[in-house]
């Protein structure tokens, strides 16, 4: 299996000062996965993947690109990376054939090969008809989707695309998804994000980094399969007792949430739904809602990073 | 990698209204000083003729052309400098070579051949004007071959010192600022000269005096030396200076 492990990141540090940005990260990403990193800002994200591409060197620990060791041959390493920075870089003053041919030489594409590559890439990114204008006269998404074509124009094994959805509209939201998706044939992907839907929508494995820490290393159908159902919300017409609503089988708690709305908190393996639309049609309370709650990545997410900020808060007291 | 570089930096520049302004400006002042030379030339002729040794056409033309070429272009040098790493380190844009598969020294050498291709360009305009004289009269070629070389020399070294003060900084009025401080600094430095002790080293550190023995046609190896190693150490500096960059605490 080691074969299949594109990038393999150990005990990676990283200090800025007396600041440590990143504190011991270690995992690793098969091929084909699509690894989601999430964090708050100053998390450490935007740090981790600045060395996993080599433009920021770590003060510890080891980070390998397809076997290849990016702090002993960072060239070799390097050709099998495509990197999407925070801010797209990109020179205002070329048009987008221009700049993509430039960077398509830079990673030593044959002059020969470039004009395929070009239209692949263009084509993939939907930059088909924006070949001609300049960058700088761009929209933001137009040129985010440049950035990203920058990033996969070489056929790189592994993607890294830090926030590539920020600032964006949710149709151009989409658009990138759709294209990570598409990535994920013959691409790994990292991407780093706080929009949580966002991994959940693209992502196979999620990292939560908080405080330079990595506190959550986990598959989004795992955690989805965790977060499953645990309760039930309902809207009824004619509400009755909450007594009646407690004694359904399968209901441990009952939650009045307004006049008409209840939530009802059940075990996750004994769903109470039959029971309730059955009592419901049968006692005549006009069931007109019925919804189950699900225990978002939102909560994990906010659970995880609350509950480190106080452990670190007294790791600071106590040092 | 590095002609891959260089040919982005090169078309950059003619991309941008300054580089033809720079073109321009140059052009129309030395063009200037070259008729007052000619018209100088002119009017001592006669007398020059009666003189044994006299200077030549070459003395009076194009040694004072060159010379005046040197000092106009260490006022525009740092201008074309003072953007190549600063900006695209402001911008941004320096991640993406770093995440290229290309070393430190393929993207310094790459952008310092770049903005020499550029005054290349410059320096044979410039040189047209001295070769039209080749027309009605004689050139000491030699001589001319050697300003010409000087004049190269000087121009590379004004672009390495930018290039390096442009990598401390990303402020770029701030690298054109202290780039044009070292190049005068290097230019002047020879000015306490006298017999007090150390004149000696100011007078081999200054560029002017290198470049005037150049214009003179005397082809001295010392002074070759002296450009190649202030080339060689402001590139290795500031190949030196983007690796810090990666390791910034």
């Amino acid at each position: 299996m080691s074969a299949d492990i594109l990038i393999d990141v150990q005990h990676l540090y990283r200090y800025y000062g007396g600041v440590c940005a990143v504190n011991d990260v270690s995992f690793s990403v098969r091929r084909g996965e699509v690894l989601g990193i999430l964090g708050p800002n100053g998390a450490g994200k935007t740090s981790t993947m600045q060395m996993i591409s080599g433009t920021l060197a770590p003060s510890a620990g080891g980070i390998t690109v397809g076997g290849i060791d990016i702090l002993e041959s960072p060239k070799a390493a390097k050709a099998n990376l495509g990197y999407l920075p925070e801010h797209p870089p990109l020179y205002r003053d070329m048009r987008v054939d221009e700049y993509l041919l430039y960077c398509a030489r830079l990673h030593r594409i044959h002059r020969h090969q470039c004009d395929a590559v070009l239209a692949k890439t263009k084509s993939r990114c939907a930059l088909g008809d924006a070949g001609q204008r300049l960058i700088g006269n761009l929209s933001k998404g137009y040129q985010q989707r440049v950035g990203i074509a920058q990033a996969i124009l070489h056929a790189p094994a592994v993607v890294i695309l830090d926030e590539p959805t920020i600032g964006l509209d949710p149709i151009q939201i989409r658009e990138i998804r759709d294209l990570i998706g598409e990535l994920r044939g013959d691409h790994s992907v990292i991407l780093s994000t706080h929009i949580l839907p966002e991994v959940q929508a693209v992502c196979d494995r999620v990292l939560i980094i908080h405080q330079g820490r990595l506190v959550l290393n986990d598959s989004v159908e795992r955690l989805t399969h965790q977060q499953s159902v645990t309760g039930l919300r309902i809207a009824l017409r004619q509400p009755p007792d909450v007594a009646q609503l407690q004694a359904i089988a399968g209901v441990e708690q009952v939650e009045r949430l307004d006049s008409n709305r209840f939530l009802l908190h059940h075990p996750p393996d004994r769903n109470p739904a039959d029971g309730v639309v059955d009592l419901a049609v049968e006692r005549r309370w006009g069931l007109f809602e019925l919804v189950p709650e699900t225990r978002s990545l939102e909560e994990t997410f906010v659970q995880l990073t609350a509950g480190e900020r106080l452990a670190g808060g007294e790791q600071e007291a106590f040092p | 990698m590095i002609a891959v570089i260089a040919d982005r930096e090169f078309r950059a520049l003619f991309g941008s209204p300054l580089a033809w302004a720079i073109l321009a400006v140059v052009q129309v002042l030395l063009a200037y000083i070259f008729l007052t030379r000619i018209q100088l030339f002119v009017e001592f002729q006669p007398r020059l003729l009666g003189l044994e040794r006299s200077p030549g056409l070459t003395d009076i033309v194009v040694a004072p052309l060159f010379g005046s070429a040197g000092i106009v272009l260490l006022l525009v040098a740092p201008m074309l400098t003072m953007r190549m790493i600063a900006e695209e380190r402001r911008t941004g844009t320096l991640r993406l070579l770093y995440a290229a598969p290309v070393s430190m020294l393929e993207i310094v050498l790459g952008k310092f051949l770049g903005l020499m291709a550029f005054f290349l360009v410059t320096l044979l305009m410039i040189a047209t004007m001295p070769l039209s004289l080749l027309l009605g009269g004689g050139l000491d070629l030699g001589q001319f071959a050697a300003g010409f070389l000087g004049l190269g020399l000087l121009l590379a070294a004004f672009v390495a010192v930018g290039l390096f003060l442009s990598s401390v900084t990303d402020h770029p009025t701030v690298a054109g600022i202290a780039s044009f401080g070292a190049l005068l600094l290097l230019w002047i430095i020879e000015w306490p000269g006298g017999s007090e002790e150390g004149a000696g080293l100011f007078a081999y550190l200054s560029m002017a005096r290198h470049f005037q023995s150049l214009l003179k046609g005397v082809f001295n190896s010392v002074d070759v030396f002296y450009f190649f190693l202030l080339i060689a150490v402001f590139l290795i500096l500031t190949v030196w200076r983007l690796d810090a960059d990666r390791l910034q605490h």
